[in-house]
């Protein structure tokens, strides 16, 4: 019993030390830069953070299951393009629009879950593949060009503020909650662990992992859809090559937050953690003036302690 | 009709055939169980006690033959039929999630809800896992992870599941292959008052003196048919052992009577910072050095830290007299040792590479030429040793994975015998064994010892301890606890020392 206390509270340090680098880079900006620690600063810090979160939320889904989602950057081009396609183009109206690009995303989501649980592809290789075609969707209907135009209600969900707050911020709230409650608190969230834990022991319990795995790819692919409306929204525009290389982030987030890429051990808390040790960098660096060349090694740098920090944390064999 | 009263039997399993491409596993096997006995299932690997096992709990369905419980006849087809029909089997490996919780494991797909569809009632799924631990005498908390939790508290939770699942027929896998003695004994205690409660279990086991210990009776399989069935009363451990392998087995621990030569190896006041502290070992060449003690005791340790996968914190080590810094496994080698590890599914073989490669790989100097491996001679090099230690395969390059695990040890043990060692450590070398091949690999230690090798033999069986070693470590919390020779040692003695006092025969 003792020796399980030990191992809790070595799992609150665990859980601690991811934390504890955020603040560590809010406290090392606050003192470098005056501007850091303003309400406005944090706010827009948090904006910026949010669309990338929201895209992480539904990547934490796909990496418990000790799988990975590489289309989603493709994916918010394209969901992107296409809501302000049917919304300027067809004339479908915002919400028409949002509708439709939000489907788009649960579609792209079911093809990959079914390449994966079908066709018997990995997650991997089948994602990578969904990440291009879905790119030169994007590009084949978007003609390579920017489709702008789009009305003021749809701007409004990605500049838009309610009570002070940026819509995409509270949206970011509201969906971490969501998913915070449906992994902690519902049977479909114990089997997404489950499955990341051991697909063999998961189905032996008589739960099928492949309608897991299924699910949680069309979760990614809806959050990367919203993300792609918000980005289309906050940038007035739908661009063809929104989004390149979102994907990244959007792994690095859940990762630095200690959700294990083998699947089965993390959770929300750590992958906003994660998202905003991203946001608060980019910021902070900007603030202080650093070159954006140097920004992209400092980034590394720190991605790389954050890791080795969590490594030692871990109990070693 | 469906009443199942004393003696009747509750379970049976009539004239069950199942073949496999190749293999005809089960052969018109009859097996019956009564309600509530411990009834022990036995045969060598490949008997077919585990296909006969995943018939009865649908993982196979049976090609012929019948399965009746309570008098019924009934369908099993899948492994939820057989759970709903009250059958639960525990496999050898445990089939628990690490990072879930005891209480998420016991009722994972089985999750009560609360009144909000698709929420969990954590509240009264933690409430009932803790009852089933109560009922076991098990002092866990269900809200720990399963990671947290050894071998015997896993099985404890494994059994707590089967009994949510309403289990009265428990089939239970090698359950001991992983215990100590003393997590054995506990286990016992369990299945003994299980029994006393109306559950009838099937124990697969290839320990004999665990047979006689708890089963009330035995049925032997051999080559895929039924041998015999009695009870356990009415046989010897010879009698049963001659039953599964057919045939009278020579002496079952061939005794070395090679003279032991030179220390070659001694290491002093050896520790690793965690888990050894302080230990003076001595190995001469031409002996077998028996190492005995408790699970965590620190043997494991000990050869790991002699064969540099661990770094020693403190201690001088000596090979041939003069003194070496061991810090990796390569170093080890290139001084003439070998390790044969614990768990040679992951430490100890690449299990989805052919036999040829695991066999020669530790020996590539031997067939490579300049940056080229010359397969002929590493064909050659491999057939030699398969050939010596009559390693079982179909074939040089079948996977490692489809042999059986005594044939899969020999594999291990000639990948070592490709570079000559002079000292050769074997961490638990007959573990899930069966005992035919198990009393091969004694041989082969014992050949070893005859040509001079020195051998430290790492056992948590003690008979196997007492009649294959020519001395005898006990350790205990990382230090030597005693040291005996195995003509003027029982296993209570070695049990003695390896408790610190607490002697086995008195509970």
């Amino acid at each position: 019993m003792t020796s399980s206390l030990l191992d809790r509270a070595r799992d609150l340090a665990r859980r601690f030390s991811v934390f504890l680098i955020l603040l560590i880079i809010g406290l090392v900006f606050a003192v470098g830069s005056d501007d850091f620690l303003t309400a406005s600063n944090l706010l827009n810090v948090a904006l910026q953070t949010s669309i990338i979160a929201i895209v992480a939320l539904g990547m934490t889904f796909t990496i418990l299951t000790a799988g990975i989602d590489l289309s989603v950057g493709s994916v918010m081009a394209l969901s992107g393009a296409l809501a302000a396609g049917f919304a300027v183009r067809r004339g479908l109206g915002t919400y028409g629009g949002i509708g439709g690009a939000l489907v788009a995303g649960l579609l792209v989501g079911a093809v990959n879950g079914l390449l994966i649980i079908k066709g018997g592809m990995p997650p991997f290789v089948a994602t990578l593949a969904m990440m291009t075609a879905a790119r030169g969707l994007t590009l084949v209907y978007t003609q390579g060009r920017p489709i702008a135009g789009i009305e003021k209600s749809f701007i409004f969900w990605g500049t838009g503020q309610v009570l002070g707050i940026p819509v995409p911020v509270i949206l970011l709230a509201v969906l971490s909650l969501v998913a915070h409650g449906v992994l902690r608190y519902t049977r479909f969230g114990l089997h997404v662990y489950a499955t990341g834990g051991s697909e063999e022991i998961t189905r032996l319990a008589g739960v099928p992992p492949d309608r897991v795995k299924l699910a949680v790819y069309v979760i990614s692919g809806f959050t990367a859809a919203l993300g792609g409306v918000l980005l289309t929204a906050r940038l007035w525009s739908a661009q063809p090559n929104a989004a390149t290389g979102w994907e990244l982030d959007a792994i690095a987030a859940p990762v630095l937050g200690g959700v294990s890429l083998f699947g089965g051990v993390g959770g929300v808390g750590g992958t906003l953690v994660g998202a905003f040790i991203i946001g608060v960098l980019s910021n902070g660096l900007n603030l202080l003036g650093i070159p954006s060349y140097y920004q992209q090694v400092i980034k590394g740098v720190v991605f790389i302690l954050a890791v080795l920090l969590d490594l030692l944390t871990k109990e070693r064999r | 009709m469906a009443d199942n009263t004393e003696n009747g039997a509750f379970l049976e399993m009539r004239d069950i055939s199942k073949g496999f491409p190749g293999v005809q596993a089960v052969e018109d096997v009859t097996f019956e169980v009564t309600c509530p006995e411990i009834h022990a299932l036995v045969g060598e690997n490949g008997a077919g006690k585990t296909t006969l096992m995943k018939i009865l709990t649908g993982a196979y369905h049976q090609d012929e033959g019948e399965i009746w419980l309570r008098g019924e006849q009934v369908a099993i087809n899948t492994p939820s039929d057989a759970q709903g029909l009250g059958i639960s089997m525990i496999h050898q490996e445990l089939s628990l999630l690490p990072y879930l919780t005891i209480g998420q494991n016991i009722y994972l797909g089985r999750e009560p809800g609360a009144r909000i569809p698709g929420v969990i009632a954590w509240g009264t799924l933690y409430d009932r896992a803790e009852r089933w631990l109560e009922r076991l005498n098990v002092d866990l908390n269900p809200r720990t992870e399963v990671q947290y939790l050894s071998i015997a508290e896993q099985q404890m939770v494994e059994v707590a599941k089967a009994l949510s699942l309403n289990a009265d027929l428990i089939v239970m896998d090698e359950p001991t292959s992983s215990l100590t003695e003393r997590e054995t004994t506990v286990l016992f205690d369990v299945m003994r008052s299980l029994k006393d409660e109306g559950v009838s279990l099937v124990f697969i086991s290839h320990r004999l003196e665990e047979v006689f210990e708890i089963a009330d009776r035995v049925t032997v399989l051999r080559d895929g048919k039924r041998i015999g069935t009695a009870p356990i009363s009415e046989l010897d451990e010879d009698q049963v052992v001659k039953m599964m392998v057919g045939r009278e087995l020579g002496k079952m621990y061939p005794k070395t009577n090679a003279e032991s030569g030179p220390v070659v190896l001694e290491a002093t006041n050896l520790s690793d910072g965690r888990e050894l502290h302080g230990v003076d070992v001595q190995l001469r060449a031409g002996e077998i050095l028996g190492v005995a003690g408790l699970v965590g005791a620190g043997r494991t340790a000990l050869a790991e830290t002699l064969f540099g996968v661990r770094s020693a914190t403190s201690g001088e080590v000596r090979i041939d007299g003069r003194p070496v810094r061991i810090d990796s496994p390569g170093k080890a080698m290139r001084l003439g040792m070998g390790l044969v590890p614990e768990d040679r599914k992951q430490q100890g073989l690449f299990m989805n590479m052919a036999v040829r490669e695991n066999v020669v790989l530790s020996a590539m100097d031997q067939v490579t030429e300049w940056i080229f491996v010359n397969g002929v001679e590493a064909r050659r090099l491999a057939k030699r040793f398969v050939e010596r230690l009559d390693i079982r395969t179909p074939g040089l390059s079948q996977r490692v994975r489809n042999l059986s695990g005594g044939n899969q040890q020999k594999v291990v043990i000639a990948r070592w015998l490709t570079r000559k060692p002079k000292v050769l450590i074997l961490d638990e070398p007959t573990r899930g064994i069966d005992v035919s091949a198990k009393a091969e690999i004694h041989g082969l230690m014992s050949q070893l010892a005859e040509d001079g090798v020195a051998v430290l033999m790492i056992s948590s069986e003690l008979p196997e301890i007492l009649g294959i070693s020519d001395r005898i470590l006990v350790m205990r919390e990382g230090r030597v606890a005693g040291e005996f020779a195995p003509d003027e040692a029982t296993q209570d003695d070695l049990m003695y020392a390896a408790t610190g006092g607490k002697a086995n025969h008195d509970e």
